[in-house]
């Protein structure tokens, strides 16, 4: 595949390997957060791990949508999902995540309820129109890169006129959760030294949002590109930029950021959502303006006021460590549950059941380190 | 977060949309996201709508800034 | 298709002579009863059942009917063995259309005729509209081992390698692209085929240096490879980038979020063998078309945790882990 496996070459990984051994000052620590699921999931996939040198440590952080959803926001759905009269469209990612008393969408579905993964909010559209007397809701997540998708299917549906369509909207900010991990830095926190930053979300939002997090915290901030040797790349700048005592934002993701992002789909998400005052993470609490939600004018298209929905407050297994884990606080293997109650057959928090969480992608990949000389 | 992948644009359709393939691969997704996308560029492509075009010159950079860092540190360690 | 047809009247007689003696056409099935007989070969003998419960129906490159042909074939060739015979069973749903019985009948004949294994003895029953999915199929086969060969999961051992037969995804992903909403456009075929033909080459050659063969089926190479390491309670190390992919195949499961290594097979298989037997076992399968592209992708290890692992094309290491449940396309 064109413009994917040149990033995924064997040998630039390793002459890439070789200059960040080169770069990191000897007897120094470096811990960087990588915030995107993606990225998670490329570093633990390809074994990037093993090619750092041992100063380096990788911070898994929150920024995959499905683990930071708060039981509450499932439970709800789940509810709207039983009534009979709806049709709840959803992406797959959420469909095992745990909600409250051990029920989730797949069960649900199973149970009865008319529950459609879907690959597109193109698909939601296509349903709406073809069973006009179906409640046709859409289970919207995700950060600003998924958010554009949801906003123009908003404005199809209200230039067709489509009365049977409306969102349930759970969409989610980067700055702000990048600002509410640095803000527990230092506390319980852990000791940060930068942040790969997101590759599509940045498509989206530029390069901008980020200039204020890096000046006012002080860390270095590179967009990384979505393949390997990109994650690579960009922990070679961040080296760099921490040796030289510098805290900026850097664009490795050349050939798909701009400086301004997209200012198409900025527009769209300006025209169809609102900022909320505060929004539930799970792991990291109340984080203000850190949500969307629909603006008042697109009422008929917000489900919560469509249905009434409330979200009920609900908690996480007591010895769930996702919280601390999405903090980058602790690691997985320090959850009591890890692999014993936890698994991904039975998953306690969303850590575990998205392939993007920390303790699922150490589950599925990391949970054994090769000895070097398999490695090499 | 965000799973996209590059795909190669091969036929603009009405209503914003278009024909891309992967490897042969194709599917119809929305360009309602990205403006002036011609047949040929290619786009990455996130839940079927179009979110940016791929600058091939910036990638062309990228792979040099990438083989540049490799040859300087052999360089210096060529001593 | 109504209940009537399952109710033994006059309309089941008539439908099982229509569809399915007039396509499998056999001497068995010929005399009318409810049961084949036969004389045994002697020696040691293998038995399998399997269930087909296949969605869609009809996908690129096969069929329920194709499928439950190969599929029990091919559990039989797993042991090494020569399949000789099948049954199989039909739950219908109310309301199927007689044509497609009809060509899932006409491709199992087919499958049954061009793999030289028929079809002796069968049965219909047909349930009320939505309890089963169109059609469910339940098969069993007998086949013969040939004296000496003895392979089993258990049998790995560290220094033994790890051969595969050809490229892997091609079914899991033809079948996607049939699924509503995930539309996308391939060319790619399900691989499904029976392997007996490949297996018998491949004993012939070199069996005594087979320890164990498996079709990754349900759940991929990586769901198969993990219980051969849990039976045999070894490791089992792989190198990615000696792992067949078809690019369109790779390029599907891209889009989709999906790790070729958990998507189901049909056609392809899997052998644990003694690495002095590996370079006959190659040439043996690389004759036969259906091992054309033959491969050693790994071999067995030491490992008191059973694990699958692979270092990645990309020169890091990784777990191979099975599934927790089906894989799912992925948006994050």
């Amino acid at each position: 595949m064109k413009y994917v496996d040149e990033y995924r070459d064997a040998a630039r990984a390793r002459s890439l390997a070789s200059a960040i051994g080169a770069e990191v000052v000897p007897g120094s620590a470096y811990a960087f957060m990588e915030f995107c699921g993606g990225h998670t999931h490329a570093i633990s996939r390809y074994g990037i791990e093993d090619l750092l040198p041992p100063a380096i440590r990788m911070i898994h952080g929150p920024g995959c949508p499905v683990c930071v959803l708060p039981v509450g926001r499932i439970d709800a759905a789940i509810a709207l999902a039983r009534n009979p009269r709806v049709t709840l469209c959803t992406y797959a990612d959420l469909m095992r995540v745990p909600a409250s008393k051990g029920d989730s969408l797949q069960k649900a579905k199973a149970a009865g309820a008319d529950i459609r993964m879907v690959y597109s909010t193109l698909d939601v559209l296509a349903i709406a129109a073809a069973e006009p007397s179906r409640e046709v809701v859409f289970f919207a997540i995700g950060f600003e890169t998924t958010t554009p998708p949801t906003a123009i299917a908003v404005q199809r549906a209200a230039a067709e006129g489509l009365a049977n369509f409306s969102v349930f909207c759970n969409h989610v900010l980067t700055p702000a959760a990048m600002r509410a991990i640095l803000a527990t830095e230092g506390e319980e926190g852990v000791r940060l030294d930068g942040f790969v930053g997101p590759a599509h979300v940045s498509t989206i939002i530029g390069t901008e949002p980020y200039r204020q997090v890096a000046a006012e915290y002080r860390k270095p901030v590179v967009i990384a590109g979505f393949e390997p040797l990109d994650v690579m790349q960009s922990i070679l700048l961040l080296v760099r930029q921490v040796n030289e005592g510098r805290a900026e934002v850097e664009n490795q993701y050349i050939r798909a950021v701009r400086p301004n992002g997209n200012e198409r789909a900025q527009a769209a998400i300006a025209e169809v959502f609102a900022l909320r005052d505060r929004f539930e993470w799970r792991g990291l609490g109340w984080v203000p303006h850190s949500a969307l939600r629909l603006r008042p004018e697109h009422a008929r298209f917000d489900a919560e006021v469509r249905f009434g929905l409330e979200t009920p407050s609900a908690s996480d297994n007591p010895a769930c460590e996702c919280g601390a884990i999405l903090r980058g606080v602790k690691r997985p293997a320090e959850c009591k549950l890890f692999g014993t109650a936890c698994t991904p057959e039975s998953p306690m928090g969303s850590c575990m059941v998205s392939s993007e969480g920390a303790c699922a992608a150490h589950w599925t990949y990391g949970r054994f380190r090769m000895p070097a000389r398999l490695a090499s | 977060m965000c799973l996209a992948i590059p795909a190669l644009v091969t036929e603009l359709l009405p209503n914003d949309m278009a024909r891309v393939s992967l490897d042969g691969v194709t599917k119809e997704i929305s360009l309602a996201l990205v403006e002036g996308v011609a047949v040929g560029d290619y786009v990455i492509l996130h839940v079927g709508y179009a979110l940016a075009r791929l600058d091939a010159a910036e990638a062309e950079r990228t792979l040099a800034l990438l083989d540049e860092a490799a040859m300087a540190h052999l360089a210096g360690t060529a001593a | 298709m109504d209940l009537s047809h399952g109710a033994g009247g006059r309309a089941m007689a008539h439908l099982i002579a229509d569809l399915f003696q007039a396509e499998f056409g056999n001497e068995y099935l010929a005399q009318g009863n409810d049961q084949a007989a036969f004389d045994v070969a002697g020696g040691r003998m293998v038995m399998t059942t399997d269930g087909f419960v296949v969605s869609p129906l009809f996908f690129p490159g096969g069929d329920i009917g194709s499928l439950a042909v190969h599929g029990t074939i091919n559990d039989i060739a797993m042991a090494g063995a020569r399949p000789l015979y099948l049954t199989a069973s039909y739950i219908l749903e109310e309301g199927l259309p007689l044509a497609d019985l009809k060509r899932i009948a006409a491709s199992m004949g087919r499958a049954s005729r061009d793999a030289g294994v028929p079809v002796v003895a069968g049965d219909t029953k047909v349930v009320e509209r939505g309890k089963a999915d169109g059609v469910f199929i339940a098969t069993a086969g007998i086949g013969v081992v040939p004296a000496g060969l003895r392979l089993s999961g258990d049998l790995a051992r560290p220094g033994d390698v790890v051969l595969l037969s050809g490229p892997i995804g091609d079914h899991g992903v033809a079948i996607m692209s049939c699924r509503e909403h995930l539309s996308f456009d391939t060319a790619v075929l399900s691989d499904s085929a029976a392997l007996h033909g490949l297996v018998a080459a491949m004993v012939a050659r070199a069996g005594s240096g087979l320890r164990a063969m498996r079709d990754p089926t349900r759940g991929g190479l990586a769901a198969t490879l993990n219980e051969i390491a849990q039976q045999s309670g070894v490791g089992i190390l792989l190198r990615e980038a000696a792992i067949p992919v078809r690019p369109q195949v790779a390029a599907a499961c891209e889009l989709l979020g999906l790790d070729p290594l958990n998507v189901a097979n049909e056609g392809r298989l899997v052998a644990i063998a003694d690495r002095q037997a590996a370079p006959a076992l190659l040439e043996a399968m690389r004759g036969h078309p259906l091992g054309a592209d033959a491969v050693e992708i790994g071999e067995v290890v030491e490992d008191a945790d059973h694990f699958v692992q692979m270092i990645t094309g990309f020169g890091g290491g990784r777990i191979v882990d099975w599934l927790a449940g089906e894989q799912l396309p992925r948006i994050c």
